[in-house]
């Protein structure tokens, strides 16, 4: 029994897709997750978004200044755009995956930070190798889009954009999401968004609590409880007089109280109960987990 | 309250415990990092300790997902505050010019010797071709970039592009153009040695066939010394940096194609770092070196002072990178 019951205890639970395993030294399992390749491309254009938009806003700037102190500004364009597109190309990037976050404002919008693989620090040079990369990555088959015209043949253009395209789409063929430059160096992007403390659903329970017979808390395991409460985090009440509906349906009760009050009181209780199980090791994953 | 659940409880005797870790954290990520006090300081790897440990033991006795949520955000980006670089930005740039940078070209040598050769060899070609017949000239250098410098010259008119000035304002604009030029061929040779070398190389060879067809022009006019000194005074340090940016190509390359016994990622990732550190000092050489081209030889135009200013800079680089040192 006791041998039983501790292989019961393991969260059997499938491990997503995309997480990955970080122990740390005190032993505890961070389980992190990498962030997926839409979510790096639109903080990549958000980046892109932001140093043009500064790119634009220095412009003006310089040229309001010249306006106001009567002289061309014309002169200081070329070096504006040529020298400050490469400075901000190139160090936007760095310094800003050099901060305590790790990550760039586009980054850092959508939640994700650059870390080491292999859980250590993220060293300096780690950093400069992933975005010395971007410049093979991204930049070069840029120019070469814009650039090649008619000066040179069909053939070299396709074979350009077949070169191209093995870097664009290098992400999206291995299993981490690596993109080039996280390869060389050894650097992965992950999921670290900042979560505040949400209220325990738990309080929301009225005080006298309806009694539910201990068949109407085995109908459901884990997954529906998190599905529960995800719903009611959301107080939808369309949703919300939806799931009560189908819940009593299944349970066989009469609707006696309103939805949220009796979906609150459920939660409360179906979770007491899947929590005092799992104290003696069982964990219920979901309603087609018989005992 | 109808049932006081076990989990609900544990949540409200630590509750206080997380929200002080997560202000903490937010101060210190928010770049507010000098208004912790000492005390604050000390107390963030130990609230760390209390809130993984609080991450554990939620797993095993809690079901709220929004809880397990907070505790595992909260843990990780207290694990990359506690185990991350503790550094700042400044001391890192400090330690990375004294010491990582130099470091790091000495352990490349051998690539650089390498990277200097094909160049070399590269010029040699050129040069001969171009003595052999000056047809040639057009092949290595396009007419853009030439600007008047072909064989057809008169040796008035070379002379006048080796002593001529441009007008003051112009030079900011040529500055930046040489530079940003220069950095972008230095990061496409040390990014295309990830495809094993062999673009890397064709982009050194290159880079010295330019050099070798402008001395055959120069050298036919009898133009040769002044020649030497309008590329020597910045052409040490730009050469010297495109070189270094080729070997850091090779040294990724070269560990891509023979990893060794390590595994081709793990090979691939240390040549990296390797290399990148490298990198990083090239953009500063080319950033010396174009205010070298961009002002330093468009304000210098005797021949001996740009030669004593090449000798100078080779003389610097060459102590500061290769200077005998403690090994680590």
């Amino acid at each position: 029994m006791s041998v039983a019951g501790s292989t019961l205890v393991r969260d059997t639970a499938r491990p997503e897709a995309g997480a990955r395993e970080l122990v740390t030294p005190e032993g505890v399992d961070l389980r992190l997750k990498l962030a997926d390749t839409g979510e790096r491309a639109a903080a990549f254009l958000l980046d892109v978004g932001i140093i043009l938009g500064s790119l634009v806003a220095l412009t003006l700037l310089v040229f309001l200044g010249a306006w106001i102190g009567g002289t061309s500004a014309r002169e200081f364009l070329p070096a504006i755009w040529l020298l400050g597109f490469f400075l901000l190309r190139n160090f936007y990037f760095m310094g800003f995956e050099l901060s305590p976050c790790a990550a760039t404002p586009g980054k850092r919008i959508l939640g994700l930070r650059v870390t080491a693989r292999n859980g250590g620090p993220l060293a300096a040079e780690a950093i400069f190798a992933r975005n010395a990369t971007r410049e093979l990555e991204v930049f070069l088959p840029l120019t070469f889009l814009v650039t090649s015209g008619a000066a040179v043949d069909a053939w070299i253009d396709i074979l350009g954009a077949v070169w191209c395209a093995v870097f664009v789409f290098f992400p999206l063929f291995n299993r981490d999401r690596l993109r080039i430059g996280d390869l060389v160096g050894g650097t992965w992007v992950v999921r670290a968004p900042r979560r505040g403390l949400r209220i325990d659903l738990a309080d929301e329970a009225a005080s006298p609590a309806i009694a539910f017979s201990p068949a109407a808390l085995d109908a459901y395991g884990i997954k529906e409880l998190n599905v529960l409460e995800d719903v009611l985090r959301r107080r939808d009440d369309a949703t919300m007089a939806a799931v009560a509906e189908r819940i009593r349906a299944k349970l066989g009760l009469k609707a006696r109280e309103p939805a949220a009050e009796f979906l609150f009181a459920y939660y409360a209780a179906l979770r007491g109960r899947l929590e005092s199980r799992l104290l003696f090791g069982r964990r219920r994953r979901d309603k087609f987990d018989k005992d | 309250m109808g049932i006081v659940l076990k989990s609900h409880r544990f949540r409200r005797e630590r509750e206080a415990d997380w929200q002080r870790l997560e202000d903490l954290l937010d101060r210190f990520e928010g770049g507010r990092r000098s208004t912790l006090t000492n005390d604050e300081i000390i107390a963030i790897p130990v609230l760390y300790r209390a809130t993984l440990s609080s991450l554990s033991v939620a797993r095993a006795i809690s079901l709220d997902k929004g809880l397990l949520e907070y505790l595992e955000s909260l843990c990780t980006r207290a694990y990359f505050c506690v185990y991350g670089t503790r550094t700042t930005v400044i001391e890192r740039l400090a330690s990375f010019f004294a010491d990582e940078w130099p470091r790091a070209v000495q352990s490349i040598w051998r690539e650089t010797l390498f990277a200097g050769a094909i160049t070399l060899l590269g010029a040699f070609v050129a040069f001969v071709l171009v003595q052999h017949s000056p047809d040639w000239f057009g092949t290595f250098i396009p007419e853009g970039l030439a600007q008047g410098r072909g064989p057809s010259a008169s040796t008035t008119e070379l002379r006048e592009t080796l002593f001529g000035k441009h007008g003051a304002n112009g030079l900011t604009v040529f500055a930046t153009f040489l530079f940003t030029h220069n950095a972008q061929i230095a990061i496409l040779a040390f990014a295309l040695g990830f495809a094993c070398c062999l673009p890397t190389a064709l982009l050194m060879a290159y880079n010295g066939m330019m050099l070798g067809a402008l001395f055959a022009v120069f050298l036919q006019h009898g133009l040769a010394p002044e020649f030497g000194g309008w590329v020597l005074i910045h052409g040490v340090t730009e050469l010297f940096a495109v070189t270094l940016a080729g070997a850091a190509g090779f040294r990724i390359g070269w560990a891509l194609a023979f990893p060794g016994e390590r595994s081709r990622l793990e090979a691939l990732t240390q040549a990296g770092r390797e290399a990148a550190i490298v990198m990083a000092g090239v953009i500063v050489m080319l950033g010396c070196a174009g205010l070298l081209e961009g002002f330093g030889r468009q304000l210098i135009t005797s021949t001996v002072a740009r030669y004593a200013v090449a000798l100078t800079t080779a003389f610097l680089w060459g102590v500061f990178f290769y200077r005998p040192r403690a090994l680590t």
